[in-house]
């Protein structure tokens, strides 16, 4: 497997990571309250989004570059 | 003596050496990390109840450290995309970032994480004295809310020279909320930020100690862990900083005038490890963090 695939598969991996943080944020709000929890939640999946965006972005960038070389 | 396929890919592999070297050394790490992470699952699944510390952690940090280093692999490989589009400037950037996100890493980890739990210190009470305690443990509150049984009483040691001498007969404890107020329902509950340590006072006497420590390997299971899991964690991130800083010097420089791709080739190497130990931390955290 080569870096690029690699840093996709780690990608996918931290996505997956913020959107669990986001559901951890959301069930201690649950039992908590508080608006720190739901900053949380909603960060985490700013998070997970922007995480989503760059993958997109890299894998094409990645296609493109491999015509280059 | 010249190494073979550093570069051109071997026919009988269709890979260069080093790419199946580091994915065979890697298959070795994941066996390493494996059994670790089951260590610690079966530990966890078999701790007596009462008995794993909850909530100990500071998530923010753990949070801050994991972004860092989801930073460090999207500059390392934006490194390694610059020398195969021969871009060495942008390369020598991305690769100091990588290097000082590692730093930062390890310098949260090991300058403040670790030593936070250090001067942290907790007392497992003998069953038949947990009464005696009572005040400081909440145990009839706790089975009224179906929470598990509270043994242990934490906080901060006041008297330091107890946990060595034998003359001294009892800890002076400075309380976690949790014990200072084991009956208010604000401080039995997951934090976000942990809550700070009380001005309220325990004296445990040492009898009624089943047995006592900072928050070190010697505390408990999940601290033996903790500290085994993270320790080899961060020093494979040392390794990977040190092979970093050395692909970053003015050494490499001459072998990219010399051979581009080979150096591309060694930085492919040493991305594919610090994303390897990258993924491991995307497992410690909610670990040992959030769950």
């Amino acid at each position: 497997m080569s870096l690029k695939a690699f840093h996709i598969v780690f990608i996918i991996f931290s996505t997956l990571l913020a959107l669990g943080t986001s559901a951890w944020c959301i069930w201690v709000d649950l039992i908590v309250g508080g608006p720190v929890y739901l900053t949380g939640a909603i960060a985490s999946l700013v998070v997970a989004t922007a995480l989503m965006v760059y993958g997109f972005w890299f894998w094409r960038k990645m296609k493109r570059l491999r015509l280059i070389t | 003596m010249e190494i073979p396929y550093t570069v051109s890919t071997r026919p009988d592999t269709g890979l260069w050496n080093a790419k199946v070297g580091i994915w065979l050394f890697l298959a070795s790490e994941v066996m390493l990390f494996g059994g670790l992470f089951s260590a610690y699952i079966f530990l966890r699944i078999d701790a007596p109840p009462g008995t794993w510390p909850r909530g100990v952690l500071n998530v923010p940090v753990g949070t801050f450290n994991t972004s860092i280093l989801i930073i460090s692999s999207v500059m390392v490989v934006l490194a390694w995309a610059s020398l195969k589009m021969r871009r060495y400037r942008a390369y020598w950037w991305y690769m100091l970032g990588t290097i000082l996100c590692g730093i930062v890493f390890l310098v949260i980890k090991l300058g403040y994480e670790w030593p936070l739990d250090y001067v942290h210190f907790g007392a497992y009470i003998k069953p038949e004295a947990l009464g005696k305690y009572e005040q400081y443990l909440g145990n009839a509150y706790a089975a009224e809310k179906d929470l598990p049984p509270r043994l242990e009483i934490t906080g901060h040691l006041h008297n330091q020279a107890a946990l060595k001498d034998p003359n001294i007969k009892e800890y002076e404890v400075a309380l976690d909320p949790l014990n200072a107020y084991p009956t208010n329902p604000e401080v039995d509950r997951p934090h976000f930020f942990p809550l700070p340590v009380t001005d309220k006072i325990a004296k445990i006497e040492k009898e009624d100690v089943e047995r006592a420590t900072m928050f070190l390997p010697t505390h408990s299971t999940y601290f033996a862990s903790y500290f085994t899991i993270t320790g080899l964690h961060g020093a494979h991130v040392l390794g990977g900083v040190l092979v970093f800083i050395y692909l970053w010097l003015p050494v490499s420089k001459r072998l990219y005038q010399s051979n581009p791709e080979h150096l591309a080739n060694r930085v492919e190497v040493a991305g594919l490890f610090w994303h390897f130990v990258d993924l491991i931390w995307i497992f410690v955290f909610p670990l040992f963090y959030l769950l």
